[in-house]
């Protein structure tokens, strides 16, 4: 039993903070956020360059061939510096295709993914906005050897910038699909939406009369439902991994103002009203950190409990970034309703972690059902 | 990162199981004297006594998470407590093995080991609670011998404990400085014990008046005015040793289990979107404290004392004891003004909540030695 991250492990998040912490820090991620892209295409290059993007695509395909646990560092840093970048959608595009494409359709698509040079993304929400593969309702019609997609998929992240989407439907007798389209294709379409967090992206997809070819088709291995669990479940486990160097982010931000911010001829970090928000939410973090870093050891090892562990640290991490976030704002006082300040970017990612890939009502659930209630 | 268990583990496991089929009957009363020496006896011979502790010390030489193993294995079973001295093996025993004497350590390890003694821990004072380094039980130095006066309450077990570990100013005027830890036989003429009926009614903590008590400077465990450095391990030892999850997962267990019974609306409780929540949520809680807890025993391995990351799971065990009550005392609606199990519980968890500090204590110590927030 080893509950601590290897020396190389730890080499990796120093790199990675390094090169955030000089090519990303709060004013750039100001200007990201205020650019039509929301990202900048230089650095996406540059970490495509690093592997960061490639760092679980095996190595055949030419990534790094590591594992979540690599993973989740280097999401508690993008997290932390509130990267914007259409990383977690890559990432998911590219762990569908390594996990349920066939040897021509990895060869294809994942050495564009672990470089940067495409950018995938994953469309599942529709009107039912329901994380679960019960609630897929787009259906394909068949048309010789294809098949053929119309209708809509929403909240589609980073669907502006993605060159490959992951789209699940149903076909048939409503089997469940998992398949890759072109977002170049013909009949695809894309109306942007106006996030809270500009650093996040996303939009709602139309699809009229776009042709899935049989080549498009992920069916390697298992059951689509179960592997559309499985793809959520990474989702929702790279969220809550974020999540957890988001909300560093906002304590450490928030402890700083603390210490800086003089009331009563003293710094208001004196006062217990204070120091003990910061505390408890020092405390939350600490114990969501437990929580994924063993679901991450679990994913990894094919561990029986990942399933449960990934709820269990989704659930937590939706309602500590929530907390982290108000408690923020509220211990700042009248700056942090500014939009000076940086606390309230910390406050705008918390609407976007909080529900994406499940919120704790979703997760919490889910825990109980799998825990045997 | 590893979460598994070396064959040698799982061996010893295995260890411990077959000892509980042997000695745990199906059915006990953990409350029965003659059951709880028969077990104590057990446990002794099997070494499991001050398991972790070295071997020199009279320990069974185990490492951390042979011991991690025995606990959870024993706590699953619902088993009594390894041993009748939780505070003697907690944290008394671990403090006498960091500072104590030779002498000290031939005169009090093997009787605790053996479960012939019971220590008690004299830190608060009726003027010094939560802010302990103002306490005021003076010991004053008279040739060979200290002479103590004063007064400490909250004592748990003053009234059966045969001996104390506690700690008295030997200097006004240094505030940290001025404290030494002490170990006095509870029988010394000068020690008077009243005991405090907890809201309960039952007495599980005395008050204690020191006069003129006479105590050998060779009782006196570490260097004087070094009390303080004595108490802080200590203190972290009790804390990481009242938050471990072994015990909040047989709550959960049982809350579950009454969820399932309860009825809401003419079905189960546990059927009940909401209650499924709640419980998901206390479960979840208590998983990260379990894990909270490896991560912190992986630092001892790599050779880092327990400190202030013990107040993580002790606030955290704090939360989770006052909403799981308040959740099982709404499962059972108007039978909460009765008198039972749970309703037992729902007045007693508020000794282990303050026990070690006080939930608000554990938040001063998270803001101020970690995150570095100025002191109070």
């Amino acid at each position: 039993m080893n509950f601590a991250f290897s020396e190389e492990q730890e080499f990796l998040r120093n790199e990675v903070r390094k090169l955030l912490d000089t090519r990303c820090g709060l004013p750039q991620v100001r200007e990201l956020a205020a650019s039509p892209e929301g990202y900048s295409l230089e650095l996406w290059g540059q970490i495509g360059e690093l592997g960061w993007l490639g760092l679980t695509i095996p190595e055949a395909y030419g990534g790094g061939g590591l594992g979540w646990e690599e993973l989740v560092i280097l999401l508690e840093e993008t997290g932390r510096h509130l990267f914007p970048s259409p990383l977690i959608s890559t990432l998911l595009c590219a762990e569908a295709i390594t996990r349920f494409g066939n040897d021509a359709q990895r060869q294809r698509w994942l050495p564009d993914l672990a470089i940067g040079s495409r950018i995938g993304t994953l469309a599942f929400l529709e009107e039912s906005d329901h994380w679960s593969a019960d609630a897929v309702g787009l259906c394909a019609r068949r048309d010789g050897e294809g098949l053929v997609l119309d209708g809509e998929k929403r909240f589609v992240q980073d669907i502006a910038a993605a060159d490959l989407v992951v789209v699940v439907f149903r076909c048939d007798a409503g089997e469940l699909r998992i398949a890759v389209i072109e977002s170049g294709s013909d009949g695809v379409s894309v109306q942007s939406r106006e996030p809270i967090d500009a650093t996040k992206r996303f939009g709602d997809l139309t699809l009229s009369g776009v042709r899935v070819p049989p080549d498009a088709l992920l069916e390697g291995g298992g059951s689509a439902t179960q592997q559309i669990q499985e793809i959520l479940q990474l989702g929702a486990l790279a969220t809550a991994s974020e999540i957890v160097g988001t909300a560093e982010g906002a304590l450490a931000l928030t402890v700083q103002y603390a210490k800086d911010r003089e009331q009563f001829q003293q710094p208001i970090g004196h006062f217990q009203g204070v120091k003990h928000p910061l505390a408890e939410t020092y405390m939350e973090i600490e114990t969501l950190k437990s929580l994924v870093y063993f679901a991450a050891w679990a994913l990894d090892n094919g561990d029986d409990g990942v399933a449960l562990a990934t709820s269990q640290a989704k659930a937590y991490a939706s309602e500590v970034i929530t907390r982290a976030g108000v408690t923020g704002i509220q211990l700042h006082g009248a700056v942090g309703y500014t939009l000076e300040y940086d606390i309230q970017l910390y406050l705008k990612r918390s609407k976007w972690a909080r529900p994406m890939y499940g919120d704790e009502i979703h997760h919490y659930e889910r825990a109980a059902t799998l825990g045997g209630l | 990162m590893d979460f598994d268990f070396s064959p040698e583990e799982d061996a010893f496991r295995a260890r411990v199981q077959s000892f509980l089929d042997a000695h745990l009957p199906s059915e006990f009363d953990a409350r029965d004297p003659d059951f709880l020496k028969q077990w104590n006896r057990a446990l002794g011979e099997a070494g499991w006594l001050g398991f972790a502790w070295p071997k020199e010390a009279g320990g069974g030489g185990a490492t951390i998470i042979e011991q991690f193993i025995l606990k959870e294995e024993m706590s699953a079973r619902r088993a009594p407590p390894l041993g009748s001295d939780f505070m003697g093996l907690t944290w008394v025993g671990p403090a006498l093995i960091e500072h104590g004497s030779d002498e000290q350590k031939q005169q009090f390890l093997p009787e605790l080991l053996a479960g012939e003694s019971c220590w008690c821990t004299g830190y608060s004072e009726p003027g010094a609670g939560s802010d302990l380094a103002s306490l005021s039980t003076r010991a004053e130095r008279d040739g060979d011998d200290y002479v103590v006066n004063g007064q400490k309450i909250w004592t748990t077990l003053a009234h059966v404990a045969k001996y104390i570990f506690m700690l008295v100013r030997t200097e006004s005027s240094s505030r940290y400085g001025g404290i030494t830890c002490v170990l006095i036989p509870m029988d010394s003429p000068g020690i008077e014990i009243q005991p405090i009926p907890n809201l309960s009614g039952e007495v599980s903590f005395n008050q204690v008046f020191f006069k003129d008590v006479r105590v050998p400077v060779a009782s006196r465990l570490g260097k004087e005015g070094e009390g303080w450095r004595v108490v802080v391990g200590a203190l972290a030892n009790e804390r990481s040793g009242i938050s471990e999850a072994t015990e909040k997962l047989r709550h959960i267990e049982d809350l579950e289990e009454l969820a399932r019974k309860v009825m809401r609306g003419g079905r189960p409780a546990v059927e009940d979107p909401e209650v499924r929540r709640k419980l998901a949520s206390f479960r979840t809680r208590i998983a990260a404290m379990r894990l909270t807890g490896m991560r912190h025993l992986t630092n001892q391995l790599q050779g880092r004392r327990p400190s202030s990351e013990t107040s993580i799971n002790k606030l955290l065990r704090g939360q989770l004891e006052i909403e799981m009550d308040a959740f099982a005392m709404g499962l059972l609606g108007t039978q909460a003004q009765t008198q039972g199990r749970w309703q037992y519980l729902s007045l007693s968890y508020h000794g282990t909540v303050i026990g070690g500090g006080t939930p608000n204590i554990q938040r001063n110590i998270i803001a101020e030695r970690i995150l570095g927030l100025p002191k109070d």
